[in-house]
C-alpha cells in the first residue's frame, strides 16, 4: 500500500526541509500529581503520543518537520474519538501513507480500546490526499499492511525511541 | 598428594622464614631437588613455592639474598614455558622488595622484555608482568629513564595486542604515568600512540555478572587520560577524532568529541593549527543536524575549549593569531543564520557563538561586537512578538556571557556602544503586551542593570519602577512575575541606594501593603504578592533595615503569620550571605518571635493562633535558618539569652515584656527533655510535626559541640543518656506518644544503627524505625550537613550497606511472620539509596527478598522495591531473567495498585523488563500486551505516560525493525 521511490537509500523527495524546534516535555502539573484528580486525555497528550515518531527519510522527527502538531489534534474523552490530521512535508510526498500508518499503529498500541481514531491529511496538503485517507480509514487494509513484515519493519523504526 | 605435601611445606618454610630461623636461602637449598628437577611441571611448583614464601617475606630479605633470587629468577625466565608462570610470580615478590639494590630493576625488565612473550601467556601472567613493570615505576623511576627509550619501546612491545579489560586498565595507567611522568619516547611517539589508540573508540560490554565491576566508562576515562596527555600525540589523534566524529555511530561521535574536550587542556595552537577547519566543519555539522542533545552539548564543549585553547595559547611575536581567523570562520558560517527570515538555525546557530564566546574575554568581544548590531537590527526588523522573543533571548544570552567577562578591562568594551539601544530594546519588551517576550525583557534587565555604568541615573528610576509593577499586579503564578523578582531582588543588591529611595521611601511597597490590607480574596492575594516581593528585594543590609521591621510589625496583627514567616525565612536566606545583616536580622527577628510565641502560650491570650503547629512550625524554621550561619561566639551569645528564657522564665530580652503572669516553661513536663526544644520549645511538643522540628534543632546544636564535650547546653539540664530516656518514654510505659516518636528522630541520629536494627522486631516500634532507616540514608538537606558541623563522612552509605545488611537479612529469616515486613521496610530504604555498582555483586543474596518484598502489601515497601528492582533489570537482565514469571505477575498486579506512584514504578519495571534477553520474553509477549491495555485508560496521566512507553517496547519485543 506504500506508493514507491524515495526507500532504500535513493534519493530523498524532500533533501533540505525547514526543522521547527521540538517542545520540550509537558510539565507536570499539581493536579497531575494529585492521585484524586481524574486528567482526561487531552489534544496535548496525544500529540506527546505522535510528536516523535521519526519521519522514515529524515533523521528528524515528525514534530521537527511540522507533519504533525498540535492544533491539528481534536479529541474528546468522553465520546472516545480522535481525529489527527498531518501534514505531508510536500505534495507529492510518497510516504505520506506510511506516515499516515505510523501514527495509527502508534495510537492503536496507545490509546485505549474504546477510542474510534481517524487519521487524516490535512486537507489541501497533498496531491492523493483522497486516496490516502481512504487506505488509512480502512480496517482490513491497515491489518494486512501490518501483516507484511518489510513494510511493519519500516513502522517499527519510525516508532523506535531514539537514543 | 603432592599439592598437599608442598602446601604444609609452604606452611613450615614461611614460619621458618618469617620467625629468622631459617634464611631464604636455606629454603632455596632445601627445595634445590625440585627446582632443578628435569620434569618441568615439578620445577614449576617449586619455583611456585619458593614465590609464595618470597611473596609474604619480601620485607624481611636482604640485599645479599636479592641478588643471588634476582640472577637465579632471570635464569630461570628462559625456562619451559610452564615454568614462566611461577618465575614472574617471584619476580613480582622481588619487584616489591626494598632492599633491591640499584641496577637491578634494569636488569630484570630487560631479561622480560627479552625471554618472555607477554602476550602469549594467561591473563594473571600478563597482570603480573604489568604489576612488575608498575612496581618498579613507583619506586626505581630514575634507574628506569636510564634505561631511555628502551623502556617505552619494551613496554610497547608488552602491551601490543593485550586483550583484557583489567589488564587494559593497568596498561594504560603505566602509559598515562610514561607520558606524565616524562619517560623518554624517543622515536616511539607513533608507536605508543598505536598500541593505545587502537582501542579508541572504547567498544565494551561489560559480560552479565562480572566479578571485576570493570565498567565501559572506566576504559573509556582511562584510555581518554592517555590519549589527552600530551600534544605529542597531536598529529595523529585529531585526524583520528575527526574521522570518528564523522561516523554514523553514536557513541563513537560523543567519545570523540569528549576526548576532543580533554586534548584542549594541553593543546596550544600550534597542534591545532592544520586541523581548525576540519574541527570547525565537523563541530558544525554535529550542532547544526544532529538528533541526539548529548551529540549537541559536546559538540558545543568542544568548541568552548578550542576556543579558550586558541585564547591562551602564548605566540611568538611573528605568529599569526588564530583565534581570529578561526572566530572569523565560525561567524562566517553562522551570521547569515540569524538573519534568516525563517528562523531555522537561528538557535543552533547561536548556540555555536556562544559556546565560543565563552571561552575568553577575546572571544566574547569579537563575537560580541560583531553579532549584537546585527541582532540589534533583526529586532528592529521583526514585528512579531514571538520572533523579537527568539531574539531577545539571543542578546540575553550573549549579555550574560559579555557579563561573565565584565570584570577585566571595563573601559573597552564592546558593549559601551550599544547601551542605549539595549535599554530602549527592553523597554520594548517590558511594555508589550506579549507575557513571553515580558519575561525575557525583565531577564535582559536584571543582566544589563549588573553591568556596571549602564544604568545612568535617569534611567535607573524607570527601570526599578518597572519591575515592580510586575511585583505587586501580576496574577501570582505569572512567570514574569517570578522573573521580575529575581531581577528586583539582583537590581536592589547593585543599587541599594537608589532602591531605597525610589521604592522603600516613597513607600511603594509598604503603601501598596496597606492598600492591599483586607480579607476579600483579591486583596488578600495582593497583599501575598508584595509580601514576596518585601522579601525578594532584602537583598542589601541597607533594604533589610527597612524591610525587616515593616515585616515584624505585620505580624503581630494579622491571619497570614505563615506567609510572613516564609517570607521573613526568605530575608534570613538571604543575609546568610553577610555576617553583618545576619546578626541584625538574628537579634532583631528572633526576640520578636519568641515574644510573641511565649505571649501566645500564656493562659487567655487571644494569640492562640500562633499555637497552631503549622505557624510553630513556620517559625522554628525561620530561626533555624537564621542560625545556621552565626558564627560560633553570636551563637553563644544568642544561646545565652535563649536558654534562661526556657529554663527560668527570664524574659528581659523579649521586646514588650510585660506579660500578664510568668512564663513557666516546664510547668508540664519533666524537664528531662527541655533542651531539646530550646527554640522549636515555644510550646510544650504536642505534635509529631512541631516536635520532628524541635528535635531537628537540637540536633543542630549538638553536632555544633565539640567532639568529647559532654552533652550539657547549661546548668540544671541532665546528661543525655538516650538508651534511658528511651524505656521511659516507650509507649509500653504509657507514655505520651509522640515524645517516643520524637524520641526516636533523635535515636536516629546519635545511636548505632545496630540498636535501631534491633527495634525492627518490636511490633509497636517496628514500622517508625524501619522509617528510621530512610531518613538516616537520605541526605538530610537542614540539620544534618557539613554547614551544620555534622560529620558527613564520603561512602557512608555504603559503608552501612557493607556492614548492616547481613544483619538485617539474618534478622529478616529470624524473624516471625508479623514483624517481617519492619525487616524489608528498613531493607528497601536503605537499597533505594545505595549507588547501584555497590548493590550489583549483592543481588543474589538478595533478590528472594527483594522479590518478597513485592508481595508485602506496605505500599513504602512496594515502591521502594520497586524503584531498587527498575535499574537491576536494565544493568543485569541475566540474573533477573531466571525470575521473568513472578517478575512479569507482580508487576502486573501492582500495575493496578491504588497508589499512583505504585502503579508507575510498576509499570516502568515493566518497561525495563524488556532489556532482558526477547527469548525469554516472548512467551509472555501477548499476556503482557493484553494486560498493559488497561492502564492505558488509566485516570492520571503520568500512569497512562508510562503504560504507553511499557507498552510500545513491549510490542516492538522480537518485532522486525525494532
Amino acid at each position: 500500500m506504500v506508493g514507491g521511490g524515495g526507500m532504500g537509500g535513493g534519493l530523498l523527495e524532500n533533501a533540505n526541509p525547514l526543522i521547527y524546534e521540538r517542545s520540550g516535555e509537558r510539565p507536570v502539573t499539581a493536579g497531575e500529581e494529585d492521585e484524586q484528580v481524574p486528567d482526561s486525555i487531552d489534544a496535548r497528550e496525544i500529540f506527546d503520543l505522535i510528536r516523535s515518531i521519526n519521519d522514515p527519510e529524515h533523521p528528524l522527527t515528525l514534530e521537527e518537520l511540522n507533519v504533525v502538531d498540535q492544533v491539528r489534534v481534536q479529541v474528546s474523552d468522553p465520546e472516545s474519538t480522535v481525529a489527527v490530521a498531518f501534514t505531508p512535508t510536500i505534495p507529492h510526498c510518497s510516504m505520506a501513507t506510511l506516515i499516515g500508518l505510523s501514527i495509527k499503529v502508534k495510537l492503536l498500541r496507545s490509546l485505549p480500546q474504546r477510542f474510534k481514531m481517524d487519521v487524516h491529511i490535512t486537507p489541501g496538503t497533498h496531491a492523493s490526499e483522497h486516496a490516502v485517507n481512504k487506505q488509512l480509514a480502512d480496517k482490513e487494509r491497515v491489518a494486512a499492511a501490518l501483516e507484511n513484515t518489510h513494510l511493519l519493519e519500516v513502522v517499527n523504526q519510525c516508532l523506535s525511541a531514539r537514543s | 598428594m603432592f599439592f598437599h605435601v608442598f602446601f604444609l611445606l609452604f606452611l613450615l618454610f614461611l614460619l621458618d622464614v618469617k620467625s629468622g630461623s631459617y634464611t631464604v636461602l636455606q629454603v632455596v637449598e632445601a627445595l634445590g631437588s625440585s627446582i632443578e628437577n628435569p620434569e618441568p611441571r615439578t620445577r614449576a611448583r617449586g619455583i611456585q613455592l619458593l614465590s609464595q614464601v618470597l611473596l609474604q617475606c619480601q620485607s624481611l630479605l636482604l640485599e645479599k639474598e636479592v641478588v643471588h633470587l634476582i640472577l637465579f629468577y632471570e635464569n630461570r625466565l628462559k625456562d619451559h614455558h610452564l615454568v614462566i608462570p611461577s618465575v614472574l610470580q617471584g619476580l613480582r615478590a622481588l619487584s616489591l622488595c626494598v632492599a633491591l639494590p640499584p641496577g637491578l630493576a634494569v636488569s630484570v625488565l630487560k631479561a622480560i622484555f627479552q625471554e618472555v612473550h607477554v602476550q602469549s601467556l594467561p591473563q594473571v601472567d600478563r597482570h603480573t608482568v604489568y604489576s612488575i613493570i608498575t612496581n618498579f615505576m613507583q619506586t626505581r623511576e630514575e634507574e628506569l629513564k636510564g634505561l631511555g627509550a628502551d623502556f617505552t619501546f619494551g613496554f610497547i612491545q608488552v602491551m601490543d595486542g593485550e586483550k583484557d579489560p583489567r589488564n587494559l586498565l593497568v596498561a594504560f595507567r603505566i602509559v598515562h604515568d610514561l607520558i606524565s611522568r616524562d619517560y623518554s619516547l624517543g622515536p616511539f611517539v607513533e608507536e605508543l600512540f598505536e598500541v593505545t589508540s587502537c582501542y579508541f573508540p572504547i567498544d565494551f560490554t561489560p559480560p552479565p555478572n562480572d566479578p571485576h565491576g570493570i565498567q565501559r566508562e572506566d576504559l573509556i576515562l582511562s584510555l581518554r587520560a592517555v590519549l589527552a596527555s600530551t600534544p605529542r600525540f597531536a598529529e595523529f589523534l585529531l585526524p583520528l577524532l575527526i574521522e570518528k566524529v564523522d561516523s554514523e555511530i553514536l557513541s563513537a561521535k560523543l567519545d570523540s568529541l569528549q576526548t576532543l574536550n580533554a586534548c584542549c587542556a594541553v593543546y596550544g595552537q600550534k597542534e591545532l593549527k592544520d586541523f581548525l577547519p576540519s574541527l570547525w566543519a565537523s563541530i558544525r555539522r554535529e550542532v547544526f543536524q544532529t538528533a541526539s542533545e548529548r551529540v549537541e552539548a559536546d559538540g558545543l564543549a568542544a568548541l568552548h575549549s578550542l576556543t579558550a585553547c586558541l585564547s591562551r595559547s602564548v605566540l611568538r611575536a611573528d605568529a599569526e593569531d588564530l583565534l581570529d581567523s578561526f572566530l572569523s570562520n565560525i561567524l562566517q558560517d553562522c551570521r547569515h543564520h540569524l538573519c534568516e527570515p525563517d528562523m531555522k538555525l537561528v538557535w543552533p546557530s547561536a548556540k555555536l557563538l556562544q559556546a565560543a564566546a565563552g571561552a575568553s574575554a577575546r572571544a566574547c568581544d569579537h563575537i560580541t561586537s560583531n553579532v549584537l548590531p546585527l541582532l540589534l537590527e533583526q529586532f528592529r526588523k521583526h514585528s512579531q512578538s514571538n520572533q523579537r522573543r527568539t531574539i531577545l533571548e539571543m542578546i540575553l544570552g550573549f549579555l550574560k556571557l559579555h557579563q561573565k567577562w565584565s570584570y577585566e578591562d571595563k573601559d573597552e568594551r564592546p558593549l559601551n556602544g550599544f547601551k542605549d539601544q539595549l535599554c530602549s530594546l527592553v523597554f520594548m519588551a517590558l511594555t508589550d503586551p506579549n507575557t513571553q517576550l515580558q519575561l525575557v525583557g525583565i531577564r535582559t534587565l536584571a543582566v544589563l542593570g549588573a553591568q556596571p555604568g549602564t544604568l545612568t541615573r535617569k534611567r535607573k528610576e524607570r527601570v526599578l519602577v518597572l519591575p515592580c509593577d510586575f511585583l505587586c499586579c501580576s496574577s501570582a503564578l505569572c512567570p514574569s512575575r517570578v522573573a521580575a523578582l529575581e531581577a528586583s531582588g539582583a537590581l536592589a543588591a547593585l543599587y541599594p541606594v537608589a532602591f531605597n529611595s525610589e521604592i522603600m521611601s516613597p513607600g511603594l511597597l509598604s503603601g501598596e501593603l496597606d492598600l492591599a490590607k483586607g480579607d476579600e480574596p483579591t486583596k488578600c492575594s495582593r497583599h501575598l504578592r508584595c509580601l514576596q516581593a518585601l522579601s525578594a528585594v532584602s537583598t542589601h543590609p541597607s533594604i533589610v533595615r527597612e524591610t525587616l521591621p515593616l515585616l515584624l510589625h505585620m505580624i503581630a496583627g494579622t491571619s497570614e503569620v505563615i506567609a510572613i514567616c516564609q517570607s521573613l525565612q526568605q530575608v534570613a536566606e538571604k543575609c546568610q550571605r553577610d555576617p553583618e545583616s545576619c546578626w541584625y536580622f538574628h537579634q532583631t527577628a528572633i526576640p520578636c518571635l519568641l515574644a510573641l510565641a511565649v505571649q501566645a502560650s500564656m493562659p487567655g491570650d487571644f494569640l492562640r493562633v500562633l499555637l497552631e503547629d503549622e505557624v510553630l512550625a513556620a517559625m522554628v524554621s525561620v530561626i533555624g535558618t537564621a542560625t545556621t550561619h552565626l558564627s560560633p561566639d553570636l551563637a553563644a551569645q544568642s544561646v545565652a539569652r535563649i536558654v534562661p528564657l526556657f529554663l527560668d522564665g527570664d524574659i528581659s530580652f523579649l521586646p514588650e515584656n510585660s506579660f500578664p503572669c510568668r512564663f513557666q516553661p516546664f510547668q508540664v513536663r519533666v524537664c528531662v527533655s527541655s533542651c531539646i526544644t530550646w527554640s522549636g520549645f515555644v510550646c510544650c511538643p504536642s505534635c509529631p510535626s512541631s516536635s520532628t522540628a524541635a528535635a531537628k534543632c537540637f540536633a543542630g546544636l549538638l553536632n555544633k559541640l565539640p567532639a568529647g564535650t559532654e552533652m550539657r547546653l547549661g546548668g540544671g539540664i541532665q546528661p543525655y543518656d538516650l538508651n534511658r530516656n528511651l524505656r521511659v518514654y516507650h509507649p509500653r510505659n504509657n507514655c505520651h506518644p509522640p515524645l517516643a516518636y520524637l524520641r526516636f528522630i533523635l535515636l536516629f541520629w546519635y545511636t548505632s544503627f545496630l540498636q535501631l536494627m534491633g527495634l525492627l522486631s518490636d511490633p509497636e516500634l517496628g514500622p517508625a524505625a524501619a522509617d528510621g532507616f530512610s531518613l538516616l540514608m537520605s541526605d538530610c538537606t537542614d540539620v544534618l550537613t557539613r554547614a551544620g558541623h555534622a560529620e558527613v563522612r564520603i561512602m557512608f552509605r555504603q559503608r552501612f550497606f557493607t556492614d548492616n545488611v547481613p544483619a538485617l537479612v539474618k534478622g529478616f529469616h529470624a524473624a516471625s511472620q508479623d514483624v517481617k515486613p519492619n525487616y524489608l521496610k528498613g531493607l528497601s530504604h536503605v537499597l533505594n539509596r545505595l549507588p547501584k555498582p555497590v548493590l550489583l555483586p549483592e543481588l543474589p543474596t538478595l533478590l528472594s527478598l527483594l522479590l518478597e518484598a513485592l508481595s508485602c502489601s506496605d505500599c513504602v515497601v512496594q515502591l521502594s522495591t520497586l524503584s531498587c528492582l527498575q535499574p537491576l533489570l536494565l544493568e543485569a537482565p541475566q540474573v533477573m531473567s531466571l525470575h521473568v514469571d513472578t517478575l512479569v505477575t507482580k508487576f502486573l498486579n501492582l500495575s493496578s495498585s491504588p497508589s499512583m506512584a505504585v502503579r508507575i514504578a510498576a509499570l516502568q519495571c515493566m518497561h525495563a523488563l524488556t532489556r532482558l534477553p526477547t527469548p525469554v520474553l516472548l512467551p509472555y509477549k501477548p499476556q503482557v500486551i493484553r494486560a498493559l491495555a488497561k492502564p492505558l485508560d488509566d485516570k492520571k496521566r503520568l500512569v497512562r505516560k508510562e503504560a504507553v512507553s511499557a507498552r510500545g517496547e513491549w510490542f516492538l519485543l522480537g518485532s522486525p525493525g525494532s
